[in-house]
């Protein structure tokens, strides 16, 4: 990964800048986003495979994998830190199908979700986990939309400024997990 | 005999898991920013000056460093000179952990049916105790708020005599290769050898709590640490597993007596966010 430059990208995610965005890149992401983790999976696939609507608009959306700290007054958000991704993957390409363009995690996926990825032509960027202090300041709203009775894991609608992450698999399939750690390993 | 009430151990244990939560040790912080001097991967070096940024961030806001501020796990050495009194211990010690998860916000992270309804119990309590009754009369209190995405991670292996030291440093090699990107590296690895099965684990999660930099007493079991951190960071996988040198900060391992036919090796891993704190009654 030489690139350094960053790329400044919108919310919903278009064709445009799906076809742009290649493993390696670093990007900040402006816009709505949705989190969601492994008990609003469960239920919107719920949803997805008895035919009824879902709780957002899912097409060309982000889901980011968290769940938030409690806010302190004057807080948008409390720290909002990744969680691991591979949680989400049995339930990840029903939400592809439907038309969900970007998912922000960390760690590895599964074949399928890859495959899934590939034909919906979809974008998974991965947030430093840990960060989780410093990622909330890039949170300006926060506000439930769904599943309340979650707590944590509800269906939260963010806003985010300026979000940092970095392409970890693009819509071809390439995969920084995989490109990334062969170039330092010795053993 | 010592009388000590509840309501101290109560509070005690509540200002401990603040700390923890809002401060990572020196030692964790110090370990970042000599990885930070000797990572190769520039994408490396951002990720640890990231964290390092949270870090600061954290303690300086008083915000939780990781938004899994964990399951509430406590190593107790309750001396046995001291009574403990007005009331119940172990709801002491849930009443410590219940007060700094709901007025410090932190995050609630505990269900109460690991199966089937997977309730939330909104306390992140039952904590998880484990108590040694030791001579004197105070009470040592050491908290892990131990997150998830690094526990997921570990790994038990009862391997035979036959397995040596060769054996056990493959398994901790490989078991942090499986982990790969998955437990928020650079980590910190916690191992336990001998014993049983159960305590294996427990004095691996103890050993996450060792200050990194530190080494086992015995020259054999430190020599091991050492080179299975060295081994560890030729895997490549890097800070937040993007690729880099920076895999592990630690290998912490601790050992005890075992049967003479077997040789139990748990790891217990833990993300760089290695929070504990200690404090004495």
């Amino acid at each position: 990964m030489t690139k350094t430059e960053t790329i400044r990208i919108r919310t919903p995610l278009n064709q445009e800048i799906l076809k742009k965005l290649r493993a390696g890149d670093s990007v900040r992401i402006t816009g709505y986003i949705y989190t969601g983790r492994d008990a609003a999976h469960k239920r919107i696939v719920e949803l997805i495979k008895s035919g009824k609507e879902l709780p957002f608009s899912i097409q060309d959306q982000v889901i980011y994998y968290v769940g938030p700290a409690p806010a302190k007054p004057g807080y948008a958000s409390g720290p909002a830190g990744p969680t691991t991704s591979y949680r989400m993957d049995p339930y990840t390409p029903f939400l592809l199908d439907k038309g969900l363009k970007g998912m922000i995690g960390k760690g590895l996926r599964s074949k399928d979700v890859v495959d899934s990825m590939i034909k919906n032509k979809a974008i998974y960027f991965a947030a430093v986990g840990g960060a989780a202090a410093l990622i909330a300041k890039s949170i300006k709203k926060s506000k439930v939309i769904a599943y309340p009775d979650l707590g944590t894991e509800a269906i939260h609608q963010y806003y985010v400024e300026d979000f940092p992450a970095i392409v970890c698999i693009d819509t071809e399939g390439n995969n920084l997990y995989e490109s990334e750690p062969i170039r330092y390993k010795k053993i | 005999m010592r009388e000590i009430r509840n309501a101290i151990i109560a509070d005690k244990i509540k200002q401990l898991f603040l700390e923890a939560n809002y401060n990572i040790g020196s030692d964790v912080l110090d370990a970042l920013r000599n990885a930070v001097e000797n990572e190769k991967s520039p994408v490396g070096k951002d990720v640890l000056n990231m964290i390092i940024k949270n870090n600061q961030l954290a303690s300086s806001e008083e915000l939780a460093i990781c938004q899994d501020t964990g399951l509430a796990v406590l190593f107790i050495e309750l001396g046995q000179e001291v009574r403990i009194v007005e009331g119940d211990f172990v709801e002491a010690i849930n009443t410590g952990v219940k007060e700094a998860y709901q007025e410090g916000f932190l995050r609630k992270s505990v269900v109460d049916d690991p199966v089937f309804d997977r309730k939330n119990t909104k306390t992140n309590t039952p904590a998880f105790t484990y108590v040694d009754i030791v001579p004197g009369e105070k009470i040592k209190i050491t908290v892990i708020p131990k997150g998830f995405g690094s526990e997921n991670m570990s790994a038990l292996a009862m391997l035979t005599a036959a397995h040596g030291k060769e054996g056990i440093i493959d398994f901790i090699v490989d078991t942090v290769k499986k982990a790969g990107p998955n437990p928020c590296p650079p980590t910190i690895i916690g191992v336990g050898i001998g014993g049983t099965a159960d305590k294996a684990m427990v004095i691996a999660k103890k050993a996450t709590s060792r200050p990194v930099g530190s080494h086992n007493q015995n020259s054999l079991y430190a020599d091991m640490e050492k080179e299975s951190l060295i081994k560890i960071n030729q895997l490549g996988i890097g800070p937040a597993g993007l690729g880099g040198t920076t895999t592990s900060l630690a290998v912490n391992i601790e050992y005890l007596p075992t049967h003479i036919a077997g040789m139990p090796v748990a790891i217990n891993v833990c993300c760089h966010a290695a929070r504990h704190a200690f404090g004495e009654i």
